[in-house]
Order: C-alpha cells, then sequence, then structure tokens
C-alpha cells in the first residue's frame, strides 16, 4: 500500500448511528453522562434532542485515518482533534479529509467530521505511518 | 466567578487498569472495526501482536478513569453544568495488548480565561506493566461564563 500525495482526498467514510448507539458507546467506554442517553435530561438542559459522544465521533476519525494505512492498528501515531458541535444519532456522519503532508511513510492528514452543514469535528490533524 | 487557577502544576494518583479481552471486542464491535487482530488471538498473533490488541481510540477506555475524580477535585472546581468537551489530542506507542495493566497518571497543564471561557488542559500519561508508554493525551475541556 503505498501513500497519498499531498492534496489528495482520503476514502473518508459515512456512517448513520443508530437511535441506541449512545447507550452502546456509553458501555463501552464507560461514560453514562445522561445527556447521551435520556432524552428528558437533555432536554431539560436545553438540547432538543439526546447527542453522541465527542468522543466517539473522534473514534469514526480515528477510523476513516487508519483505514488508509490498511486499517493496522499500529499505523495512527497521532490524532488531535477539535470539538466544534453537537451530533445526533439517526443522522448520517461523514467523515472526509486530505493529505497535508507526506513523505511517501509519514502522511498527515487533515480531517472533518460533520453531518450536512454542521462541522461536528474541525481541525483535526492525523499522523499516520504506512507499514 | 473569577477564574480559580490553583490546581495548575498538580499530578493525581496515578489510576490502574488491566484491559480485558472482552472489553477489546465490544470497543471494537461498537465502532464497527472489523480487523480480526481486534477479535481473534491467532489473527493478531500472526500479525505481530502478543495477543489481542486495542484500537488506538481504547485510550477513552484505560485512561478516562484517570481523569474522572480529577474534575471533581475542588481545587479544579470545574462548572460541569456549563463544560464542554473543547478539544482532544491523543499520541500512541506501544499498542495496548489484552491482558496489560495499564498506568495513567493526570498533570493539570493549565488553566486560562480567554474570550470570557475558562480553559482547562490536563495532560495523561498512560504506560503498560513493562513501563512503556502506550498513550500520552491531552484533554481540554471549555467552561462559559467566567469573569476574567
Amino acid at each position: 500500500m503505498s501513500a497519498k500525495e499531498k492534496g489528495e482526498k482520503i476514502a473518508g467514510l459515512k456512517v448513520t448511528p443508530d437511535k441506541f448507539l449512545p447507550h452502546r458507546y456509553a458501555g463501552a467506554s464507560g461514560d453514562f453522562n445522561p445527556i447521551h442517553i435520556d432524552k428528558e435530561f437533555a432536554q431539560m438542559v436545553g438540547l432538543p434532542n439526546t447527542i453522541l459522544h465527542g468522543l466517539y465521533v473522534m473514534g469514526l476519525v480515528a477510523k476513516a485515518a487508519a483505514q488508509e494505512a490498511g486499517g493496522d492498528p499500529r499505523a495512527l501515531k497521532r490524532l488531535s482533534v477539535q470539538f466544534r458541535g453537537m451530533s445526533a444519532p439517526e443522522t448520517e456522519i461523514e467523515v472526509s479529509g486530505e493529505v497535508i503532508e507526506s513523505d511517501g511513510s509519514d502522511v498527515t492528514f487533515d480531517l472533518i467530521a460533520a453531518q450536512g452543514e454542521n462541522q461536528v469535528i474541525r481541525n483535526a490533524t492525523a499522523d499516520i505511518s504506512y507499514p | 466567578m473569577a477564574l480559580k487557577t490553583d490546581a495548575v502544576g498538580k499530578s493525581w494518583p496515578a489510576y490502574e487498569y488491566e484491559v480485558g479481552r472482552e472489553k477489546i471486542r465490544e470497543y471494537a464491535q461498537v465502532m464497527e472495526i472489523e480487523n480480526p487482530v481486534h477479535f481473534d488471538a491467532e489473527a493478531a498473533k500472526a500479525a505481530g501482536y502478543r495477543g489481542i490488541v486495542a484500537p488506538p481510540m481504547f485510550v477513552v477506555v484505560y485512561a478516562a478513569g484517570a481523569m474522572g475524580p480529577v474534575l471533581f477535585d475542588p481545587d479544579v472546581a470545574m462548572n460541569f453544568a456549563a463544560m464542554v468537551h473543547g478539544g482532544q489530542e491523543f499520541e500512541w506507542g506501544e499498542p495496548v495488548i489484552s491482558g496489560d495493566l495499564i498506568t495513567t497518571t493526570t498533570t493539570c497543564k493549565d488553566i486560562y480565561p480567554k474570550d470570557g471561557k475558562g480553559f482547562y488542559v490536563f495532560e495523561t500519561e498512560s504506560k503498560n506493566q513493562n513501563g512503556d508508554l502506550v498513550c500520552k493525551a491531552t484533554w481540554t475541556n471549555i467552561v462559559r461564563g467566567i469573569e476574567e
């Protein structure tokens, strides 16, 4: 597998988390903050509905970055993100990105995770080492 | 309320987490990561790992327990009701394998005001039972509505 060149887009990914994804992610991660799993609580604090865990969405960004190098867990060396919006279950999330640096084996991507126009994560940078 | 910065430079006692095979599988399943190295020991060994390997972002499982008590520390005195997770960085070292004992220590790197918000920056360092660094993380929490 050869590394992409500067300016090339990554394959990215699209996923629509189902209604109960935040429950499963809470169980897997241990983060049971009620804004993710209790609609009444979420609405009480002024949200339209439950929201996805930010670190779940970051996990999707990590997955999209690692996939570029064949999905080996050793490939992802660094990932930095800024959380800029809230995201909802039952709505498609798209992770996209492009190469901003490449020396043929070590590559840096700039990535975005968005639900439509809502950029949930932006200014994400990932360092990947191709095997 | 003026921003309290007493916690800057403070470190907290190490938090230990023993990595279980089923927990790795559960995390990989939720994230729909299909690589067999996260599910099957033989596949993991064939790929050069000691055993079933955790996805990099499994750090949220073994390091988050170190962050919990920190956020409730009275020296930090964070207003949870107005807190959002602003940013996150992970730098990975040695892979994390089923059966590893991961020790995570937390330090408060900075607390500063900006644009009427309080920025709280924590660093965690997670090492395995051999003392190898597995992940260094920077967690940035933002609290709205502070006085500067």
